[in-house]
């Protein structure tokens, strides 16, 4: 088949398709005229980042489309994203101190399910001002409406309130959540471009990135993409060494050890 | 200049490692002892974690005892059969110390246990060191003979059931005492990441009653072992052992180890000994500091698993 030929099928193809889809619609509601929902799409460069040991943090660009904008409500500003990238989830236990006869010991502790390990977040506008606190812990959006969920705890709710600032607090002051309120910027009516911040140790793992579009405060819809971020480096192969094979870990630092303890006294030896 | 360290997964300065590792080698070839003591407590002070900090001392030990270990065993300057009652005796004490590890470690007590433990060895053995050698310094000042603190032949000690004899040492001695102080000791390295030989050489020599010949080749025999296993055993259950800090800290002792020797023997034994009992106080007494200061944040984030 000539090349212009498989233009000429393709082209009667696509033409097909919308004359379908054109006639589909036609069919819903006739003689009215209906604007189809918005959408957003999103995409990045690869799906698998890989960091190296001497990563110190860096952005990380998502592009997306909106679908079936409304051109003014966009140009009035009525059009929000918000993107977040969700590490992978682990059952996290927090711990508090008290004081014993002088000395601090850890006296309580809780243990949230499935929280994730990293959280960065970035939007058009800071997300208060995009919609409703209930609307964004109904979808938890943001790093206080994370949900901390505390599977074996019956004591007191005042106790479990300060666990779970007192874990967001030390989660942003660590880095490992983080938020960048406008990050998101149109490139244009339909197009954006995301920049998330990935911390310096950012776990290992899948991560999840949404994306959440709202019209006028009303949220609309839910994207999301899986990330893989793999860490290289002998760091990386020393630490999957230490719980993999953590016998031959323990037995080579052993011999290192020998090694070393008894090279050092041949090399200075004076006699 | 900064180093990751994958175990402990944090950053540390290198050179700050590299100054630490040199230290307590230096410190370790002066007095003669291990530098678990030390290196364990430094470690903890620069923010490493307690339970990271106490495998590696493990591990580091390791590399401080065995040339004094090889160079004893070719004089023959140590009694096999006591030496191998504590080793066995002390890896059985070591493999209840792991256990007790990882218990006091899911309680979140771990940390905590450790610096109480640190603080009341040190604090201990500090005083008693420093009285003794006091005492000495004083003895030596009024121009009296030294006397090999041996005050008659027997004690309670020898009065014990299971006797058994060590050709080596010329001594006839229940296997109790041996036993308790090897099983004891295995559990200091598993929890403090001390080899024990600061206590361990003192123990035989006014306990047991063991020659001051062979004292020193004895203990080295069964610490080298000892910690060993130890390493190894926390590394495979614990995952607690820090190769990059462990590496860092050998080189950098072993070379400190050297010049350490050389002013330990241009100075004179009591002096030495006041002036690591006056060390040991001082480490002791900053972690009793930590211990009783209000934390930064009385709240600490344990990630469940790992990767």
């Amino acid at each position: 088949m000539s090349p212009s030929a498989v233009t000429r099928a393709l082209c009667a193809l696509v033409i097909g398709m919308i004359l379908m889809a054109s006639g589909a619609r036609a069919v819903e509601k006739p003689g009215v005229k209906v604007r189809p929902p918005e959408g957003i799409e999103i995409g990045m460069s690869t799906n698998e980042i890989a960091i190296t040991s001497d990563f110190t943090g860096a952005d990380l660009t998502i592009f997306g489309t909106l679908t079936n904008v409304d051109d003014y409500l966009q140009q009035i500003g009525q059009y929000d994203i918000i993107v977040t990238l969700e590490g992978p989830r682990v059952d996290t236990t927090i711990r508090r101190k008290a004081r014993v006869f002088g000395i601090w010991i850890n006296t309580e502790q809780m243990t949230f399910s499935s929280v994730p390990q990293s959280y960065s977040m970035t939007s058009t506008r800071v997300i208060k001002d995009i919609t409703t606190q209930q609307e964004l812990a109904s979808l938890n959006v943001g790093i206080d409406h994370i949900r901390l969920f505390a599977a074996n705890y019956f004591g007191d709710i005042a106790a479990l309130d300060d666990f779970r600032q007192a874990f967001r607090r030390q989660m942003l002051s660590g880095g490992l959540y983080q938020t960048n309120p406008g990050g998101i910027r149109f490139v244009s009516p339909s197009l954006f471009r995301a920049t998330l911040k990935l911390p310096a140790d950012v776990p290992n793992g899948v991560h999840m990135v949404h994306a959440y579009l709202f019209k006028s405060g009303e949220f609309l819809m839910e994207t999301k993409l899986p990330l893989r971020v793999v860490k290289t480096g002998i760091e990386q192969s020393l630490t999957e060494a230490a719980y993999g094979n953590s016998f031959l870990y323990g037995l080579s630092a052993v011999i290192i050890a020998l090694t070393i303890g008894w090279a050092g006294s041949v090399i200075f030896r004076k006699d | 200049m900064t180093i990751y360290l994958p175990i402990a997964e944090m950053s540390v300065n290198i050179l700050v490692i590299l100054g630490m590792g040199a230290a307590v080698g230096f410190l370790s070839g002066m007095f003669g002892v291990g530098g678990g003591f030390l290196i364990t407590p430094l470690l903890i002070f620069y923010n490493v974690p307690p339970a990271i900090a106490v495998a590696t001392g493990a591990c580091l030990v390791v590399a401080s005892s065995v040339s004094g270990a090889i160079s004893h065993f070719r004089r023959g300057t140590l009694d096999m059969k006591l030496g191998s009652l504590l080793l066995v005796s002390g890896l059985a004490g070591s493999t209840a110390g792991i256990g007790v590890f990882a218990l006091l470690r899911s309680l979140g007590l771990l940390d905590l246990f450790i610096s109480l433990a640190y603080v009341l060895l040190l604090g201990t053995v500090g005083s008693l060191m420093l009285i003794e050698s006091l005492r000495a310094l004083r003895r030596i000042a009024k121009n009296k003979a030294v006397s090999l603190n041996r005050p008659g032949q027997h004690n309670w000690v020898h009065r014990l059931p299971f006797k058994m004899r060590f050709k080596k040492s010329k001594i006839y001695l229940s296997v109790l005492p041996v036993i308790a102080i090897g099983f004891l000791l295995g559990i200091l390295t598993s929890v403090m990441g001390i080899g024990g030989g600061f206590i361990m050489v003192p123990a035989m020599i006014y306990f047991l009653r063991v020659p001051t010949g062979v004292v020193i080749g004895t203990s080295l025999f069964q610490i080298v072992f000892v910690t060993a296993y130890t390493t190894m055993i926390q590394a495979t259950l614990n995952h607690t052992v820090d190769i990059i800090l462990a590496l860092q800290l050998m080189i950098a002792g072993v070379v400190g180890a050297q010049y350490g020797v050389r002013v330990g023997q241009r100075l004179r034994a009591e002096q030495l000994r006041a002036l690591l009992a006056l060390l040991v106080l001082a480490v002791g007494m900053r972690l009793a500091i930590d211990l009783v200061l209000t934390p930064k944040d009385i709240y600490s984030i344990v990630t469940g698993g790992h990767a």
